[in-house]
């Protein structure tokens, strides 16, 4: 028999059985939003992989609205009854559908490769639900940075990165002084709430943090400790400059790069802008963690919707399994920018300011001092989020008082926590 | 055999008779579905504490309650006031001026009547966005002033919240104000000559002549260009979300960009149903009486 021959009847053996027979690995869709540049190449690295264990990946990318336009999708797929496997979502949102009963739990495997041993505690509770795991996390961005260009800094005489606010305020003092903008920020209304929570956990420490924005209690949120973030972030908002209304993250970042501005406040995608610019760590651009000596956690992750047939189980349970392997943590967020969600993978191939995010993390747990980003949708139901969102974004945008901003806080969370 | 044609024949008339309607019937199902089936279950959602998923619970006003105690219902319903009274104005007020300019009988009137009706064929998005790249402050208007040398020349109303819904009304102006002119334009154009030459005789000047004769006759005019600015006006989104992203902060939202960011940014979908129910009874405030008295004008 010519080899020719063999691979015929092997082609037509392969078109017999596939009709009907399932993947080896199982099948599952994926739906996402992780289209552009570096986050289209992490999740192609877990399709490659998922792939490579013999499983189908049906990919269903839905760019737009920074999810928005996906969450739609999902939740017609949902009603309809035939939702993808798994989907990019994360925090509070995966216990708003968890409590709508359309999710799978993927306990078993969770248990067999010990999950609770290498996950840090605050990102396992969110991924599950009724103490059984509903969503797999895939890395941990740390919110809670300060980028800044060393050349520009060195113009005025800094040569050390800020560790209170009060140095940091000192710091934009000379730096306007020499004409320079000391903030590059955008005035998008998650931008607006990123600095407010990084500056409520410098000013409040962890633990007031977790009282005010997690827990969402009503004598935290009005207490003078809020009043006096507000007073911080109101000096930031004399740090910026004119121009800032509407500005994307990344352009904020160039201006650091370019020298137009001193720091930014963001967290570590800022770094993905930079190292894809050809910058260096520690050279070209420094990294440092915003005073409070805390660690602002967001962390995407695939949640696990219910879906039905043996063939679709099996690939969810795959995929579960293949997303915290310690392999795939290390190839994708080593694409993404940020650091693995586990805590037991070697990081020789990361660079600085990753290693420090590490070993903060770690410290951060012994500590205590490990808080969920509200901002990015790890703390609250969005409907709180929101609240969040409207009025930092109008303080920022306006002149009203710090006492009338927690007021105003204050009352906008109890009506959302009223729905 | 006889019998046969004959009653063929009936069914044929029968069939012709009701052909119109069987091709409609579609038509009507699927827009009585799609739009006024769809209105009820929004009406009905807007009655329940529906979040990221509908609930079918009634849970009475609630959410109305919510949303006249949310500061940002009261921006997005001070801006649509703003933006919907002057846009109208705006734009009717440099429609008519223009139809009336075109109306001289000037030379090359269909290329320069071509150019001011282009902006409505683009669509919100784009005028939008070049907008927002002509009115910022660090690459439009003020830079182009600061690098001629006038350097306290100020422009910063689209970073300015106080400022920013009128650079709203301004695209918006820009974009619609050529299709009022070409509205009115048609209008003038159906005055009968005689009518002009008679006021002319009996010594009226120009401005007499549009104020008092012409500007009456078109009166219709005024109506269907109220109509079709104000719904353009209410409903009116991509414009914002293009120009200024409802921002800074939330100071340019309106009440269909409240209504899109309660519903698929934060999971509200009750407090959202019930912002789309005041949207829908605002718009009928205007419709209704309009259809009311089209329609006793047409019985008369």
């Amino acid at each position: 028999m010519s080899i020719l021959n063999r691979l015929l009847a092997a082609t037509a053996l392969a078109a017999m059985i596939v009709p009907g027979t399932a993947y080896a690995g199982g099948t599952v869709e994926v739906l996402h939003w992780w289209t552009s540049g570096g986050e289209a190449k992490a999740v192609g690295e877990l399709k490659k992989a998922f792939e490579a264990q013999g499983g189908k990946w049906i990919d269903s990318p839905i760019a737009g609205g920074g999810g928005d336009a996906a969450m739609t999708a999902l939740r017609a797929r949902v009603m309809a009854g035939n939702p993808p496997a798994a989907v990019q979502l994360k925090g509070p949102g995966i216990q708003e559908w968890a409590k709508q009963g359309a999710l799978n739990d993927v306990q078993d495997v969770a248990s067999k490769e010990n999950w609770d041993s290498v996950l840090p505690p605050v990102l396992a509770a969110i991924m599950k639900y009724e103490g059984k795991y509903v969503a797999a996390p895939v890395n941990i961005h740390r919110v809670d940075w300060i980028w800044a260009n060393p050349q520009v800094l060195a113009k005025v005489g800094i040569t050390e990165m800020p560790k209170t606010w009060d140095e940091f305020n000192a710091d934009a003092e000379k730096l306007k002084a020499a004409g320079i903008t000391p903030l590059a920020h955008g005035g998008q209304p998650w931008q607006d709430a990123t600095i407010f929570e990084d500056v409520v956990l410098g000013v409040g420490g962890a633990a007031f943090y977790r009282k005010a924005i997690v827990e969402l209690d009503q004598g935290a949120l009005t207490s003078d400790t809020m009043i006096r973030s507000f007073d911080q972030l109101r000096k930031l908002r004399g740090d910026v400059d004119p121009n800032f209304s509407g500005r994307d993250w990344n352009l904020a970042t160039a201006m650091v790069m370019k020298g137009e501005a001193a720091f930014q406040i963001m967290g570590d995608w800022a770094k993905g802008e930079f190292l894809a610019a050809g910058k260096k760590p520690g050279v070209d651009f420094l990294c440092s963690p915003t005073p409070g000596g805390a660690f602002n956690l967001n962390s995407d992750s695939f949640t696990f919707f219910k879906v039905k047939g043996a063939d679709r189980l099996e690939g969810q349970k795959v995929l579960a399994s293949l997303i915290m392997s310690p392999g795939f943590q290390e190839t994708f967020n080593l694409a993404k920018g940020s650091i693995p969600a586990r805590t037991d993978v070697k990081l020789d191939k990361f660079d600085s300011c990753a290693l420090k995010s590490q070993a903060d993390l770690v410290a951060a747990i012994k500590s205590d001092s490990l808080v969920p980003s509200m901002a990015h949708e790890m703390a609250v139901p969005r409907t709180v989020r929101g609240e969040f969102l409207d009025l930092v974004t109008n303080f920022f945008n306006s002149d009203m008082t710090s006492a009338e901003a927690v007021k105003q806080l204050a009352a906008g969370v109890k009506r959302a926590q009223m729905q | 055999m006889l019998s046969g044609r004959k009653r063929s024949s009936t069914v044929w008339v029968l069939f012709e008779r009701w052909l119109p309607k069987i091709v409609v019937s579609p038509l009507f199902a699927a827009s009585l579905f799609f739009v006024y089936g769809f209105i009820a279950w929004t009406v009905y959602i807007s009655f329940t504490r529906s979040g990221v998923m509908p609930n079918y619970e009634l849970a009475g006003l609630s959410q109305y309650v919510r949303l006249w105690s949310t500061p940002r219902w009261y921006v997005a319903l001070t801006n649509l006031f703003i933006f919907t009274s002057l846009f109208i104005v705006f734009c009717t007020g440099i429609g008519i001026m223009l139809a009336i300019l075109l109306d001289q009988r000037i030379r090359i009137e269909g290329a320069i009547r071509t150019i001011y009706l282009y902006p409505m064929a683009l669509s919100f998005i784009v005028t939008g966005t070049a907008w927002k790249w002509i009115l910022n402050p660090g690459l439009g208007i003020e830079r182009l002033a600061h690098t001629l040398g006038f350097m306290n020349f100020h422009f910063d109303w689209l970073v300015n919240p106080d400022m920013a819904i009128y650079t709203v009304v301004i695209a918006g102006v820009w974009q619609s104000s050529g299709y009022v002119m070409a509205l009115f334009l048609a209008g003038l154009r159906s005055v009968d000559d005689e009518i002009i030459r008679a006021a002319a005789i009996d010594g009226a000047g120009p401005l007499r002549t549009y104020a008092g004769i012409i500007l009456p006759i078109v009166r219709p005019m005024f109506l269907s260009s109220f109509i079709i600015l104000a719904h353009l006006a209410i409903k009116s989104f991509d414009l914002v979300i293009a120009l200024t992203g409802g921002g800074p902060g939330y100071a340019t939202d309106m009440p269909a960009t409240f209504m899109y960011s309660f519903a698929f940014q934060r999971s509200e979908l009750g407090t959202a149903a019930a912002s789309a129910v005041m949207m829908l009874v605002t718009i009928l405030a205007i419709i209704v009486p309009y259809l009311y008295s089209e329609l006793r004008e047409a019985k008369r």
